[in-house]
């Protein structure tokens, strides 16, 4: 695990992508076949089986490293990371193991079965036996939660650089549903197969906002416009008889969306459609909130009162695949006139429907349809070029978000919370209020919008103006007036205030404002008539 | 009590005198020259013989008188004397005794020897105040020659990919310690104005440090390419770094122990380093004086002093104005 733990040191002291990529190049091209494939399952997010409890692991650690065990668990909240926090307690190793990165993983899965002292021993003899970067690498492969500071697409783009092999290629190579016991560095990256996996999904095209003005992307018939749905982005794939649903954070969510089952008798094996999941009232034609949606994702399966409640659509904005070709290269033009005049034939009792054009003359009547969309349960508009193939990952040119701008309203601080892992110094989580006569209610929490140094800031405040505790909540002096930011707004009996905010993020610090004059329940009340 | 504590800092009643007052007072014994500790506006100072160049440097013209360590001070009726903290250059705790009573305000300080400073020494005491600033398990400080180490592969390895590293220290004790550490066969050692500075006042005191050469037009990454830089951590990333061109950036801290705040102050590279005890340290040092009560201030009161109660110790928290619990506060002042 010497080379891992050194890739990881490597990765951890720079924030330069390009010495990032270089040092992954250089692990890919030099470390065992078996550790590679590791790597590459633990940077894409998939861990192995966690063999055993964090509450164990807290319990050994404290003892091993002769602390009481409420000493440890005070440290935790300092460090932010359990795995760091048992590395730095523990006293300094007097031995030294070595084993490999894939021979660590398998001695823990070994421990699937075992009692519990012989677990407890060897995990012991493990942190005995590594040096702390070592040990807290080892932790992190039992607690699982990897951030190393990079992201798939970083890590994809050193194995290019690794292998030769193009990065969309390997982006899609590395897609779907494997795991480092069902393939090997050979089957996965140097020789696949495509058929030896069905369910395998094309890498999602993601698209950036729109910053420059719309009338700047040229001639408005060179572009598709269409609904920016707010339900879930999927990929459905249909091939050899099988259906897949595929969330774009590459969760399969297939058991969960029950009514695509019977769209496998309807269109051709090999078919891959890109759309957006959304709860959809059928008599309406019309889809439903995000709300409606909710409890349809948190499930691993649909209980039959909840496919009534909450029934699905596919609403689809393009095609991948058919019958199965690989159309990714196609201009979209062409994919969608094939996915229209497939879908137009289907029976309207099928949960598919096509994301309409929204037609317009020229970008103004563009920006028209665009205000309402707030209205009609959409988030802005997508303006697709119709030349454009389908690429892999975010990429900037061919597709923009165009959203609405988000609802805003000041509020005040009265809570604030520590952040973790990199957070975990600094106060980041506050809960806002807003006026209701004269007191204020809480209605929201954000962590985000704000700099290092707007942070830093706020959180000196917070430790001089603390007024009270609760566990690490602390109540503040009610005097600093955020602008929070949102998506969109519901009504929420379990909240306080009655609402409940989609996508809330501080937008600015308003230190201009006076307390009295933040916003109100009645404005958000208003706001809940008018979107909710 | 021979040591009370109010509102203007840690008083004694029979020499009417305070220890690291943070208000206006008349009389006023100073454990060593941070800010934090040696405040302007008393009516009258008294300090260690090392500690006062830089406290002159610092405070200007300021009524003092000097001691050196171990010399006992009759001031009203109580005796007073001054013991080597191990801190920086000049520290010291405070030895306080009335009628056979004796109390010990530590001020800051670490126990390991840095080289640098006069090393700590641990004193018989009934009470003893000690700060808290590392006061939790994790906080474990690696040996000096590892350091060493650590520090000069890092210059080296800039050195040889064409690099300057630049290093983001505190300006009083951290960056003379770290100079003494450094090897000057790697390349010449280039210091921000502020570290000048304190350079000066130590050496014109007699410490001896490598040669330095100060950041003035002229010296940048062509005409020292090979060179180390130690500035204050609030110039790192600053305007002021242009010059330098390539650059891998350090800080040298206790926090860095952390991964979270090294990776919130995204420097290259972090080296844990304090001029305060780590967890190990304040627990022996506590043990060598002997003392049954414990006062802790600033840092991880609640934790420490939790934790030193189970050890059998009558221990208490006693709120100070110390560069305490503010992470960033304390890198910039005390760390």
């Amino acid at each position: 695990m010497k080379d891992f733990a050194a890739l990881f040191t490597a990765l951890d002291q720079t924030t330069k992508t390009s010495v990032k990529t270089a040092a992954l190049a250089d692990y890919f091209a030099s470390a065992p076949e078996d550790d590679k494939i590791w790597t590459i399952a633990l940077l894409s997010g998939r861990r192995p089986r966690r063999a055993i409890t964090t509450t164990k692991l807290r319990e050994w650690a404290a003892e091993h490293a002769g602390i009481p065990l409420w000493l440890f668990e005070a440290c935790y909240p300092v460090v932010g990371d359990l795995s760091e926090t048992i590395a730095l307690v523990l006293p300094e190793p007097q031995s030294r193991v070595e084993k490999s990165l894939s021979a660590w993983i398998a001695t823990l899965r070994g421990l699937d079965n075992a009692e519990d002292d012989v677990r407890k021993a060897t995990i012991l003899e493990a942190w005995d036996g590594l040096p702390p970067i070592e040990r807290f690498v080892f932790n992190k492969l039992i607690t699982g939660g990897w951030r190393m500071g990079v992201s798939q697409k970083l890590m994809t783009r050193a194995l290019a650089k690794a292998t030769g092999i193009e990065e969309a290629e390997l982006t899609h190579r590395l897609m779907g549903d494997w795991s480092p016991d069902s393939v090997s560095w050979e089957s996965l990256i140097e020789a696949p197969d495509p058929t030896a996996d069905l369910s395998r999904p094309y890498p999602f095209y993601l698209a950036y906002q729109l910053e420059q003005e719309s009338h700047e992307l040229g001639d408005v018939s060179d572009w598709l416009a269409e609904r920016k749905w707010d339900g879930i982005r999927g990929q459905l794939i249909l091939r050899g008889g099988e259906r897949y649903l595929w969330s774009r954070g590459e969760e399969l969510m297939t058991d969960r969306f029950p009514e695509f089952a019977q769209l496998i008798d309807f269109l051709p094996s090999g078919t891959v459609i890109d759309g957006e999941v959304l709860a959809y009232d059928r008599a309406a034609e019309a889809p439903l909130s995000f709300n409606k949606l909710q409890p349809r994702i948190g499930r691993k399966t649909v209980p039959k009162k909840l496919l009534t409640e909450a029934p699905c659509i596919l609403m689809a904005y393009d095609l991948l695949e058919w019958q199965g070709a690989d159309l990714r290269q196609t201009p979209l033009a062409d994919r969608r006139s094939i996915l229209e005049e497939a879908i137009a034939a289907l029976p309207p009792v099928l949960p598919l429907r096509i994301s309409p054009r929204v037609a317009a003359d020229d970008w103004d009547g563009l920006a028209q349809a665009r205000a309402i969309s707030r209205e009609i349960g959409a988030e802005g508009l997508m303006l697709k070029r119709l030349n454009a193939p389908y690429l892999a990952g975010r990429k900037k040119g061919d597709w923009w978000k165009w959203k609405v701008d988000p609802l805003t309203i000041d509020a005040v601080m009265i809570y604030a919370q520590a952040g973790s892992g990199r957070r975990a110094t600094l106060y980041t989580d506050f809960t806002f209020a807003v006026w209701n006569g004269n007191d204020l209610v809480p209605f929201t929490k954000a962590y985000s919008g704000l700099t290092d140094a707007e942070f830093r800031e706020i959180t000196a405040w917070v430790r001089k103006n603390t007024t009270d505790r609760f566990g690490p909540v602390r109540q503040v002096t009610p005097h600093h007036v955020f602008e929070i930011a949102f998506e969109g707004i519901q009504a929420s009996p379990r909240h306080k205030s009655g609402v409940a905010l989609r996508f809330p993020r501080m937008a600015r610090w308003r230190k201009d404002k006076p307390l009295q004059e933040a916003n109100t329940l009645d404005d958000l009340n208003q706001m809940l008539a008018q979107y909710g | 009590m021979v040591l009370e504590f109010t509102e203007a800092g840690i008083y004694c009643p029979a020499a009417d005198a305070y220890i690291d007052p943070w208000r206006p007072v008349p009389r006023a014994l100073i454990t060593h020259g941070h800010s934090d500790h040696a405040r302007p506006g008393m009516g009258a100072y008294l300090a260690t013989e090392a500690a006062a160049p830089v406290m002159r440097h610092r405070l200007g013209d300021i009524r003092m008188e000097t001691t050196p360590y171990g010399l006992k001070h009759r001031i009203g009726d109580a005796d007073i004397s001054f013991h080597p903290a191990g801190h920086v250059p000049g520290s010291a705790q405070i030895r306080v005794e009335v009628d056979g009573e004796v109390w010990v305000a530590s001020g800051d300080y670490k126990v390991i020897d840095d080289g640098l400073s006069e090393p700590f020494e641990p004193v018989k005491c009934h009470a003893f105040i000690t700060e808290s600033t590392f006061g939790l398990p994790i906080y474990d400080w690696p040996e000096q020659e590892v350091l060493a180490r650590d520090l000069n592969g890092w210059w080296a390895t800039c050195a040889a990919e064409g690099k300057r590293a630049v290093l983001g220290v505190y300006a009083l004790g951290k960056a003379q310690r770290i100079l003494r550490l450094l090897d000057p066969a790697i390349g010449p050692i280039l210091t921000h104005g502020a570290v000048e500075a304190t350079n000066k006042v130590l050496r014109d005191q007699g410490l001896t440090l490598p040669d330095t050469v100060p950041v003035v037009d002229g010296v940048d990454a062509k005409s020292h390419p090979n060179a180390i830089v130690l500035a204050p951590p609030s110039a790192l990333g600053s305007a002021w770094m242009k010059r330098f061109g390539a650059v891998s950036t350090g800080f040298a801290s206790g926090w860095m122990r952390l991964r979270g705040v090294r990776r919130r102050r995204a420097a290259d590279r972090g080296f844990v380093v304090s001029d305060h005890a780590d967890w190990k340290g304040l627990n022996w040092a506590i043990a060598q004086t002997g003392a049954e009560r414990v006062f802790v201030t600033h840092g991880y009161t609640a934790q420490f002093s939790h934790w030193l109660s189970e050890q059998g110790y009558d221990a208490g928290i006693v709120q100070t104005e110390f560069g305490g619990e503010d992470l960033d506060e304390a890198e910039e002042t005390a760390a």
